[in-house]
């Protein structure tokens, strides 16, 4: 279990090498990538700055993969989320699960970003060209899919 | 009477101009939403980030709480907008 707070990039297939190095009892991987886009209800974004809380941001993705890791019978797992100044189809966000059998990798996975997205505590702005553009709100539709766990 | 470190984030850091402060709460502040409304009384400034007092959230010793949570022996209480991570 390790979960990453960074500015740097990420290497989505260096990371699942090392996740995986040495345990040949993982039988399932299962990544997903966050990235930015390059546009927001019509408006062309020209850079994407993320903020967040250091300290409570690690404590708060280490507690959500804990509660993951006791749902599911998961073997390793791996949360990279990046900060500061980001650019259309930069990397913001990693999950990496690994299990013996699937079910367990791709169930967890998506548990792990419907919780990230509501409880880990980063703020999105959206600048377009001119450097304008606001704080980004939160959707509805992540805080359904966060209640679908809850059954 | 107790010094807690107060946290701002995003809009609500904005609004009030600074990203932190350490200041004596008084004990008759005994929930998060008694010290949003005791800060209302600061300024202006406070009165702009709390209009909507229900949209700002609180961390308390950088765990997610409500405006019910007790401020009982609390080093750190932080305020911000809905998380937008992810």
């Amino acid at each position: 279990m390790s979960v990453r707070v960074q500015r740097e990039d990420f290497d989505l297939g260096a990371e699942v090498s090392l996740l995986q190095a040495g345990d040949t009892d993982i039988g399932a991987i299962v990544s997903f990538t966050g990235t930015v886009r390059g546009e927001a209800g019509g408006r062309a974004i020209q850079s994407m700055r993320l903020e967040h809380y250091p300290g409570m941001t690690e404590a708060e993705l280490g507690r959500v993969e804990d509660e993951a890791h006791a749902r599911w019978s998961l073997k390793r797992s791996l949360i990279i989320h990046r900060y500061g100044e980001l650019k259309p189809g930069d990397n913001i966000v990693l999950v990496v699960t690994t299990s013996k059998h699937r079910q367990a990798a791709f169930e967890a996975a998506e548990f792990l970003m419907d919780f990230l997205k509501t409880r880990a505590p980063f703020w999105k702005q959206e600048l377009d060209a001119e450097g304008r553009g606001g704080w980004v709100d939160a959707r509805e539709e992540d805080n359904s899919a966060v209640e679908r766990w809850k059954k | 009477m107790a010094s807690i470190k107060l946290l701002y984030f995003a809009w609500v850091r904005e609004r009030i101009g600074r990203g932190e402060e350490t200041l004596d709460i008084p004990d008759e502040v005994a929930k998060v939403s008694d010290l949003k409304a005791w800060l209302c009384l600061r300024g202006p400034e406070y009165v702009a980030a709390f209009e909507k007092p229900e949209a700002v959230r609180t961390a308390i010793d950088q765990q997610h709480a409500s405006a019910d949570s007790l401020l009982v022996n609390v080093r750190e209480v932080a305020f911000f907008p809905p998380v937008t991570g992810g």
